[in-house]
């Protein structure tokens, strides 16, 4: 049995693992889950994951949610370049480390600025006041002097010398806020650079091919007010 | 050199990390840094944690933050019994699968009774009763899914025995429960869960790591607990301001 994995591209850790399984030439098949339309909130996906949240993995009888798990999953099951994940004990600790800080830092961040800028008013038509908007772009802005004052430094990459798990995380959460128009990388030349060296890391068609969901969310058509009405409680408990 | 750890009892990462080395017999030194006496923002602890969060690790002059990071490294580093943190990929993931929605859905949301109910009065602070209620319903709805998902028909959390996220996950209920909420009640399979981890890890453990905790409302009552020190009054405002 293939391994399956449940995906949107639309979504920031499902980014990272589809760049990490393609880089990886790890086989599996994509069992795609549109979240903006209810997809996740259907009987059938709750079989997978009763919690209604990609991404998700299935691998035979076993069934894995979370996207870190499901990274770290991948890492050791399928014997990927160390560097990933790496097995020394410092090293591999910079890597957790990254991971813990940017699920309540960075990626709330950036998911508020994906839904507070372009989601909530052009997609779900729900008009977001200035001074949350103003908020919620300052916070981003601290997070990101974080992501380069205390991660990045005058490294390579944000745990060493090496692209690792830290790095592909961090940078499909970047593209979030790109996507919804914000210039993260301008008057930062470091996080700029990081990002070229991510993306040469990864290849840059492979980023480019995950990539397109959320650098078009932008024109995203209003959603219909059935879509909307299913949509609105899970969205409002994500960003609140 | 002497493994170092900076925590604050108060606060429920630190306490996992205590309970951790205390129950598996690491040597360390505690380096306490309290919050409301503005240690936190001192200039010797930024040196120390840029970001300026406790719990952090000092190991010679490898500096590690971040609880789960840091129980990671611990139980690698002193060979801790495997079950805390399962040496087999399946379990190991479990562990990390629990973790990830940890961070999503008790963390940030069980530590915000104490500071509606007691760090804000401090510094003349009211939340509104609004975000009181969201608070409320946000923890019945993780404690379903704590029981539904998580606990299921374990023993422990994703597991048939006690790991790392048991006992962040214990710490971090404690802290409404020290402020009289009783999140147990109605929850026969939870309390039995935290039944279980107490008599694993031992009363008196758990009782000398809570005891700040568990004493703060008298604490409050009787008007014992610290005044903040100025310093950390915009620290503080972030921090409610930040209550969804």
């Amino acid at each position: 049995m293939a391994l399956e994995l449940y995906l949107d591209l639309l979504s920031q850790p499902c980014r990272a693992i589809y760049i990490f399984a393609k880089k990886n030439r790890i086989p599996f098949e994509l069992r795609t889950v549109e979240l903006l339309k209810g997809q996740h909130l259907s009987d059938a996906f709750a079989q997978v994951n009763p919690l209604k949240k990609v991404p998700a993995l299935k691998d035979g009888d076993f069934t894995l949610t979370e996207s870190v798990a499901i990274l770290l999953y991948l890492t050791r099951k399928y014997k990927v370049p160390d560097h990933w994940y790496p097995q020394d004990l410092q090293a591999c600790a910079r890597v957790d480390e990254y991971l813990a800080w940017q699920h309540t830092a960075l990626r709330r961040s950036c998911l508020r600025a994906l839904w507070h800028k372009v989601m909530l008013p052009v997609f779900l038509g729900e008009p977001v006041s200035p001074e949350m908007l103003a908020t919620t772009l300052a916070e981003l802005d601290v997070s990101l002097e974080l992501l380069e004052g205390k991660f990045l430094q005058n490294k390579a990459f944000l745990t060493g010398p090496q692209v690792s798990l830290a790095d592909l995380v961090a940078i499909t959460e970047l593209m979030h806020p790109v996507g919804a128009g914000c210039r993260v990388f301008e008057g930062r030349p470091k996080l700029a650079a990081w990002r070229q060296r991510v993306e040469a890391a990864v290849g840059e068609a492979l980023f480019r091919e995950a990539h397109e969901v959320i650098l078009k969310a932008k024109d995203s058509p209003p959603a219909d007010p059935t879509i909307k009405q299913k949509l609105m409680p899970g969205v409002l408990a994500m960003i609140q | 050199m002497v493994l170092e750890l900076y925590l604050d009892l108060l606060s429920q990462p630190c306490r996992a990390v205590y309970i951790f080395a205390m129950k598996n017999r690491i040597p360390f030194e505690l380096r306490t840094v309290e919050l409301l006496k503005g240690h936190l923002l001192s200039r010797e602890f930024s040196q120390i944690n840029i970001l300026q969060k406790v719990p952090t690790l000092k190991d010679g002059d490898f500096i590690l933050t971040e609880s789960a990071a840091i129980l990671i490294y611990l139980s690698l580093q002193y060979q801790t019994a495997d079950h805390w943190y399962p040496s087999e990929l399946r379990a190991r993931v479990r562990v990390h699968e629990y973790l990830g929605w940890h961070a999503d859905c008790i963390r940030g949301t069980f530590g915000v009774p104490l500071w509606t109910q007691v760090l804000a009065p401090l510094i003349g602070i009211h939340v509104t009763e609004e975000k009181v209620e969201r608070n409320k319903a946000a923890m019945a709805r993780a404690l379903q899914q704590l029981e539904d998902k998580f606990l299921g028909y374990w023993d422990f959390l994703n597991s048939q025995q006690v790991t790392l996220a048991d006992i962040m996950a214990l710490e971090e209920l404690m802290q409404p429960v020290a402020l009289g909420w009783d999140l147990f009640e109605g929850r026969p399979k939870l309390a039995a869960w935290r039944e279980r981890v107490e008599a694993f890890l031992g009363t008196d453990l758990c009782q000398e790591t809570r005891g700040r905790i568990l004493n703060i409302l008298e604490q409050a009552a009787n008007k014992t607990v610290p005044q903040p020190v100025p310093e950390v009054y915009p620290y503080m405002l972030f921090r409610i301001s930040r209550i969804p």
